[in-house]
């Protein structure tokens, strides 16, 4: 699985320059007058695998990082709509250029009763960039700015040298290398949540089992049962305990989704994920139940653009062109799919906070035009009946990548007669094999990992580690390095966007949403939240 | 009897350290690492996880420190996949849940399995008999993995009876589709070893003798026909009780018991190479072990075994 982290990062969001102190109303579950509440307030989450870690230094995937940020809590949270609110710090300052971010921390206390200091974010962010940590997340200071922090995690620094240092208990300060204005969200990350001293040295490796492991979020840990559930409790030395409702949080490991359902139709789950193809029954026969909310996460093919690539016809940007044409997504999103998602012609989201949409041309075409064209390029190319062209496409196993593969392979070979041999692998042996770059055509997915457009356009950067297909574009490399310290980026990632879908490095097939049933009785869901970030502390459940 | 003993057990300690090596090198030659995901690390960071976990020594290294490990310090290591967690906590978590339900599967399998088999045989040709095979050809063509399901249909949903997953420290609620849907299979087995080796004893001479001292009927079944029909029942069961206590893949993951059957599979998808180790000498020392106690077994109940 993948990260998405919890960081938003709309540029235009944090406006305030200088050195403003900032504060916010925090973010509570806002309990309208008059609401009865239900007598249990239990609230039991589906996740898909085991909890990975509950270290907030080293968590890594999606649903832990739910876990960690009901445990923990970083200096800013998220609100509904995905807007940084205070958390462990009240107010920050800021200076003119957005280098230096100095944060003044609440009065506010560990699960053990210990006040959270600021050193206590010190330690930890130390120990995330810690080459001795081996964190897979120790790059992520380094990527919003924390001063050394990447010369720390190649082992040229020791992690002392880290930008951060408290002022005294209550003051963080952070240097930046480079000016984020929107550096308050990162904070949300779980990478940046403070971890406590002294309960971390005592206990080593084996601090965050249940009988040991010392929180400051809204929540404690009371059990943790790899592949079965972990049980939080409501933390009652919580600096905002006086607001939250809910008790407790069951996060249920349900691999199967279907199984997932019928949970959650015998009421053992109130959130669950619905599969793909089942969203319309779902709604027609739950439709409070039911929901599709956008997600920022791109479903699309890398075509290998290296000198690896073995088919020649793939070389043509022709063929590439007549391929993507060929492929309709309508029929991807509304016969396979049946989830809301959204047919994608470009690469970005149009859900990304602050992106404009690109006027992609294939995009106001109909799908006949689309047709017609592909079979002219086609032609164009030199290929054709006497001479088809014939690539292999991998994935990794599923049931939906099997189904839109299938579909694919059978609009190419009606329209075009292209053979389109599919190949399907565990997990695993996909990631290596679009490593090496041993591949023709590959399926390959991408989450934000935060809400802004460069976590999208940078994937076309030529040095990018995740740039799967190869695409290596002098002019797109410029402009990626002019939209980051450009006034107006969207200008530059416009353009981006319009030469990927000329040289076609990619083909972009949808936009995923977030598919679910949510038992009615469950308020204070962050629905708009295009990253799904919730907290327990923001929930409550309503009686009848 | 004891040198017997004593003479196995020093066969199985090279047949553990055969295990672990093929082990070792057969999941490094599988492409990936524990530490692929979907976002590629930058080279800094995963140099220093490689150096964390001790993947940056020669191989032949991982795999004697791996060894002195589990032998000098019954230390299987630290989980890859599942970081604050060493592969002894996985086991020592997973294995009493697969245990309780393996049991109990074992116990329903071994008891209906048998008695099922005995009726078959002795009232051959009879409505028991056919309804004997009816239900044990069903549970054969009917995998676990359809079966559970099933049962979660009727006894979930349906009915309203039983949770339809977790595990809850093994309150018996829990327990039961996971025993019904591992059992099935084996209980169907074990009823067709059990008839057809019952029909055979049935037709032996030593028992048309009893038969004609004019012993009543079930007498000759229990004292004479049952203890020589269980020696294919026996052999078979040994393996069964180990594959059972081990658990299964898919009752784990269906009903999310935590159970240790998931981390065969998982690990392996992981790459998580000191589980994979770690739940590969479990079952390779319960095998060798659940494989001693049937020779012994059988050596009870046929002398001729012992000479």
């Amino acid at each position: 699985m993948k990260l998405q982290a919890i960081l938003g990062a709309a540029a235009v969001a944090v406006t305030l320059l200088g050195t403003t102190a900032l504060t916010m109303p925090a973010f509570a579950a806002s309990v309208p007058d008059g609401t009865k509440l239900a007598a249990d307030q239990t609230f039991n989450y589906r996740v898909l695998d085991n909890i990975n870690s509950l270290d907030p230094d080293i968590v890594e995937d999606v649903d832990t990082s739910y876990v960690v940020g009901n445990l923990f809590e970083g200096l800013y949270n998220e609100d509904a709509k995905g807007n940084p609110v205070p958390g462990a710090a009240e107010s920050y300052d800021v200076n003119a250029d957005n280098t230096v971010f100095t944060f003044h921390l609440r009065d506010a206390v560990w699960s053990n009763g210990d006040p959270v200091k600021a050193s206590d974010f010190v330690y930890s962010w130390r120990r995330a960039v810690d080459p001795k940590t081996g964190s897979n997340y120790s790059y992520f200071p380094g990527l919003v700015g924390v001063k050394n922090a990447d010369d720390i995690v190649a082992g040229k620094l020791p992690p002392d040298q880290l930008g951060v240092k408290a002022i005294d208990d209550k003051t963080l300060e952070v240097d930046l290398n480079k000016s984020v204005p929107y550096f308050v969200r990162t904070t949300a990350h779980a990478t940046l949540f403070p971890v406590p001293e002294a309960v971390v040295e005592k206990f080593g490796n084996d601090w965050t089992k249940p009988e040991n492991i010392v929180g400051n979020g809204a929540y404690v840990l009371a059990e943790n049962k790899p592949g079965e559930r972990v049980t939080l409790k409501r933390n009652p030395k919580y600096w905002d305990d006086a607001k939250t409702v809910l008790n407790t949080i069951n996060f249920l490991t349900i691999n199967d989704e279907n199984q997932g359902v019928t949970r959650y139709l015998s009421g053992e789950v109130d959130q669950t994920d619905v599969p793909a193809g089942q969203y319309p029954s779902m709604k027609q026969k739950y439709p409070d139940e039911a929901h599709s909310v956008p997600q920022l996460c791109t479903y699309y093919f890398d075509i290998n653009m290296t000198d690896k690539q073995p088919v020649e016809a793939l070389k043509d940007v022709r063929v590439r062109e007549a391929i993507s044409m060929a492929i309709d997504r309508d029929v991807i999103v509304n016969n396979v799919l049946q989830g809301g998602q959204i047919p994608a012609y470009f690469f970005t989201p149009p859900a990304t906070a602050g992106f404009k949409a690109p006027d992609v041309e294939m995009a106001k075409m109909s799908q006949a035009d689309r047709d017609a064209k592909a079979k002219q390029l086609l032609a164009d190319a030199g290929y054709g009946p006497d001479k088809p062209v014939s690539f292999t496409y991998v994935y990794n196993t599923s049931e939906a990548h099997k189904k839109i593969a299938t579909v694919v392979s059978q609009m190419l070979k009606e329209k075009l007669g292209i053979n389109m041999t599919l190949q399907d692998m565990e997990f695993a042996t996909l990631l290596d094999k679009r490593h090496q770059r041993d591949f023709e055509v590959s399926r390959d997915a991408w989450c934000g990992d935060y809400n802004e457009a460069s976590t999208f356009e940078g994937l076309m950067d030529s040095t990018s580690s995740q740039n799967n297909s190869g695409y290596s574009n002098p002019d797109v490399d410029k402009w990626l390095k002019e939209s980051s310290t450009s006034a107006d980026p969207n200008q530059q990632y416009l353009q981006i966007e319009q030469q990927v879908a000329k040289d076609i490095p990619i083909i972009p097939i949808y936009f995923y949403t977030k598919v679910f049933l949510q038992k009615t009785d469950v308020k204070g869901w962050p629905y708009d939240n295009v990253e799904q970030v919730w907290y327990g502390k923001d929930l409550y459940k309503t009686a009848g | 009897m004891l040198l017997f003993i004593l003479k196995r057990l020093a066969i199985a300690i090279p047949t553990l350290l055969v295990l672990i090596v093929l082990s070792f090198f057969l999941m490094k030659m599988a492409p990936g690492n524990p530490f692929t995901g979907e976002k590629n690390l930058p080279r800094d960071v995963l140099a220093n996880i490689y150096a964390r976990y001790g993947l940056d020594k020669p191989e032949w290294q991982q795999l004697v420190e791996y060894v002195w490990n589990i032998v000098a310090h019954f230390d299987f290591g630290p989980s890859f996949k599942y970081k604050d967690r060493s592969v002894n906590d996985i086991i020592a978590q997973g294995f009493p849940v697969t245990l309780t339900y393996g049991f109990w599967a074992f116990i329903v399998s071994a008891v209906v399995g048998i008695s099922m088999g005995v009726i078959a045989a002795v009232k051959q040709n009879s409505w028991a008999d056919y309804l004997a095979v009816g239900v044990t050809i069903g549970a054969q063509v009917v995998p676990n993995f359809v079966l559970a399901p099933i049962l979660v249909l009727i006894f979930t949903l349906w009915l309203h009876w039983l949770p339809g997953g977790g595990w809850n420290d093994g309150k018996w609620p829990y327990v039961i589709m996971p025993v019904i849907a591992l059992s099935a299979t084996y209980l169907a087995n074990i009823a067709r070893i059990t008839r057809s080796s019952m029909l055979e004893v049935l037709h032996s001479n030593f028992i048309r003798t009893a038969r004609a001292k004019g012993l009543p009927g079930y007498k000759v079944v229990i004292k004479h026909a049952l203890k020589p029909a269980l020696l294919p029942v026996v052999s078979y069961l040994g393996p069964v009780f180990v594959g059972m206590i081990t658990g299964s893949v898919v009752v784990d993951l269906y009903f999310s018991t935590g159970g240790i059957g998931q981390w065969f599979v998982n690990s392996a998808l992981n790459r998580d190479y000191s589980t994979i180790l770690g739940v590969t000498v479990l079952l390779g020392a319960l095998t060798i072990a659940g494989n001693l106690v049937v020779d012994v077994l059988y050596a009870w109940i046929d002398p001729k075994i012992r000479y």
